[in-house]
């Protein structure tokens, strides 16, 4: 009983702010800093249509559509590049593996940033500054390695004699991945495609680096220039707006909290 | 069985099975490379290619629009001795990591001991408690945050039942940077749920055997429980390291990019971020980038250097 009034109590400071994030999306700008309590005075919903249209030329709209572009390319990617690297390496002989995998799992704890600026350079003369393309486009070349490590580890517990049967029937190595390996890993890839989604999502560096123009923006960029508007007119569209950028990801808890929990519990992802 | 019927085969048919093998072999390192070509172009071109050219850079002076002038040293010699901002951004990032890893551990650790104590509704807490690590490296958190530690703010609102009259925490030199530790631990619901699925393996009866014992919960805790957990504690521990080093948008977002108050909130990759892509001092940013890869390095290294000493692998020795 008394653990329970524990957990409970810290749930409570837990999820307080976001229940109070929820409420000051309500309200209008004058209660948000007087009002006490979660339950707002008077309900001001407009703060949700305010804060869709509060830049002239573009609405939240257009960061909502490009974060999801972006999130999906995203997830193609990571599923497609990463799934093939770790049939590689779970499954297949070849020279210097042993090396190779070594130099796969140092790049899990390589800091972003000793890359970022040659990257940064490359992509200007690539001319793909203001696109998508430096957000999607290494996410074909399998760079995100813990992902490549969690399906590694899964296909390890696939038994043998499902692929081997297989090659007596004559399927070849590609066969075998695309019939086999990707049907029986899809507890890992739904994970993988989760994960990368909740990653992009929230994702606020690579944007700021490489997405200058307000029709490229992505959600997360949009929320942070709220801030440089200074009229206190725009708080409760602020907090609206914060809300709704949290949906995606409130969303995809509660359709998929269990494989979210246990892709964290086996693999340590965040 | 086998062996004599390999030995019965006939000199010209061993051969023909043995080149059918190293056949197979050949076929499937082809084929294994070229499931590996999306990786090796990765590597080459998305991160040791921009390895060894953000190492080069570092001995330059560029600023994008001229090609870079080599200058040896004198970047790393600048940060060492004249840079007074870099040193806070260290300053600011060590507080950082120092203080809210172990809490953050410690917070997920305590969660779990209580989540696995049988009690019903497991799912339900586990669940919610990790609700926050999903959202707290996001930018509405860290607008959130500003709000919650801000002179009219959630905080002060509670601290004022109990006739406290609070300040700005964020807007405060001395306590800025704790607003963000705060958010940190905030998060500790995913090390709680890899916590909880560790405690889970450690085998029932080895509690039994020690209650038989008349061991205390203390004795238990300290003999059973927290040795099994040895791993996880280095896994968890390692991860939210290197991670915490490379903390950025919620010190960008509450301090609006500037890392103030006073650079009181100027992380280290705040600072690069700044050097870098608002000053344009990219060999600056470069070199920064590369110490910073050398103390993340270093920091794991010992880790897993000393980890033979007191992380214990039950089954294994």
């Amino acid at each position: 009983m008394l653990a329970h009034i524990g957990l409970i109590l810290g749930l409570i400071i837990m999820l307080y702010p976001l229940l109070w994030l929820l409420s000051a999306s309500l309200r209008p700008a004058n209660e948000i800093f007087t009002a006490k309590g979660l339950w707002p005075g008077t309900f001001r919903w407009s703060n949700y249509t305010d804060g869709w249209y509060i830049f002239s030329d573009v609405t939240f709209g257009t960061f909502f559509a490009n974060s999801f572009l972006i999130a999906i390319g995203a997830i193609v990617g990571n599923l497609l590049s990463c799934s093939m690297a770790a049939y590689a390496f779970a499954r297949l002989q070849f020279r210097f593996k042993g090396v190779l995998f070594a130099l796969m799992l140092g790049t899990i704890m390589l800091p972003y940033h000793v890359l970022v600026v040659p990257q940064y350079i490359a992509f200007l003369h690539l001319g793909w500054i203001n696109t998508f393309y430096p957000l999607i486009v290494p996410k074909f070349l399998a760079t995100d390695s813990f992902f490549i490590f969690l399906m590694v580890q899964f296909i390890r517990g696939i038994p043998r004699e499902m692929d081997e049967a297989s090659e007596i029937d004559g399927a070849g190595f590609f066969q075998i991945y695309r019939r086999i390996m990707l049907p029986l890993m899809l507890p890992a890839l739904a994970t993988t495609a989760i994960f990368t989604f909740i990653f992009t999502w929230n994702d606020f560096f690579t944007p700021l680096l490489y997405l200058t123009g307000t029709e490229h923006w992505t959600v997360p960029l949009g929320l942070r220039s709220f801030l440089d508007i200074e009229a206190k007119s725009s708080y409760g569209p602020m907090f609206a707006m914060s809300v709704a950028s949290l949906g995606p990801i409130f969303g995809f808890f509660l359709a998929s909290q269990r494989l979210l929990v246990r892709g964290i519990a086996t693999t340590g992802l965040k | 069985m086998l062996k004599t019927q390999e030995r019965a085969d006939p000199p010209a048919r061993q051969l023909d099975h043995r080149r059918r093998r190293s056949l197979r072999a050949k076929k499937e390192q082809r084929a294994a490379y070229l499931f590996l070509l999306p990786w090796f172009v990765g590597l080459a071109v998305i991160t040791l290619g921009p390895m060894i050219a953000s190492l080069y850079l570092s001995f330059t002076d560029f600023n994008v629009t001229q090609a870079p002038r080599w200058i040896g040293i004198q970047n790393y010699v600048q940060m060492f001795t004249t840079d007074p901002r870099y040193w806070k951004s260290v300053e600011v990032t060590l507080t950082y990591v120092l203080v809210s890893v172990p809490l953050h551990l410690i917070f997920a650790l305590g969660f779990a001991l209580l989540l696995n104590q049988g009690l019903r509704g497991l799912a339900f807490y586990r669940s919610l408690y990790y609700l926050p690590s999903l959202m707290g490296t996001s930018v509405a958190i860290a607008i959130l945050w500003r709000q919650v530690f801000g002179a009219s703010g959630l905080l002060n609102d509670f601290l004022g039942i109990f006739g406290i009259h609070g300040h700005s925490w964020i807007g405060d030199t001395g306590s800025a940077i704790y607003t963000l530790i705060a958010l940190n631990i905030w998060t500790f619901g995913s090390a709680m749920v890899i916590f909880l699925a560790g405690l889970r393996q450690i085998p029932a009866d080895l509690y039994e055997a020690a209650l038989v014992d008349g061991a205390v919960w203390r004795q238990r805790f300290f003999h059973i429980t927290i040795p099994l957990l040895t791993p996880i504690i280095l896994f968890n521990g390692i991860l939210n390291i290197i991670s915490a080093f490379q903390a950025f948008t919620s010190s960008y977002v509450v301090s609006n990019g500037t890392g103030g108050p006073a650079d009181s909130t100027l992380f280290y990759t705040l600072y690069l971020y700044q050097q870098g892509f608002t000053q344009f001092h990219m060999g600056y940013a470069s070199a920064m980038a590369w110490v910073l890869l050398v103390v993340v390095g270093v920091c794991t290294g010992l880790i897993f250097a000393t980890s033979s000493r007191w992380v214990f692998y039950y089954g294994n020795k």
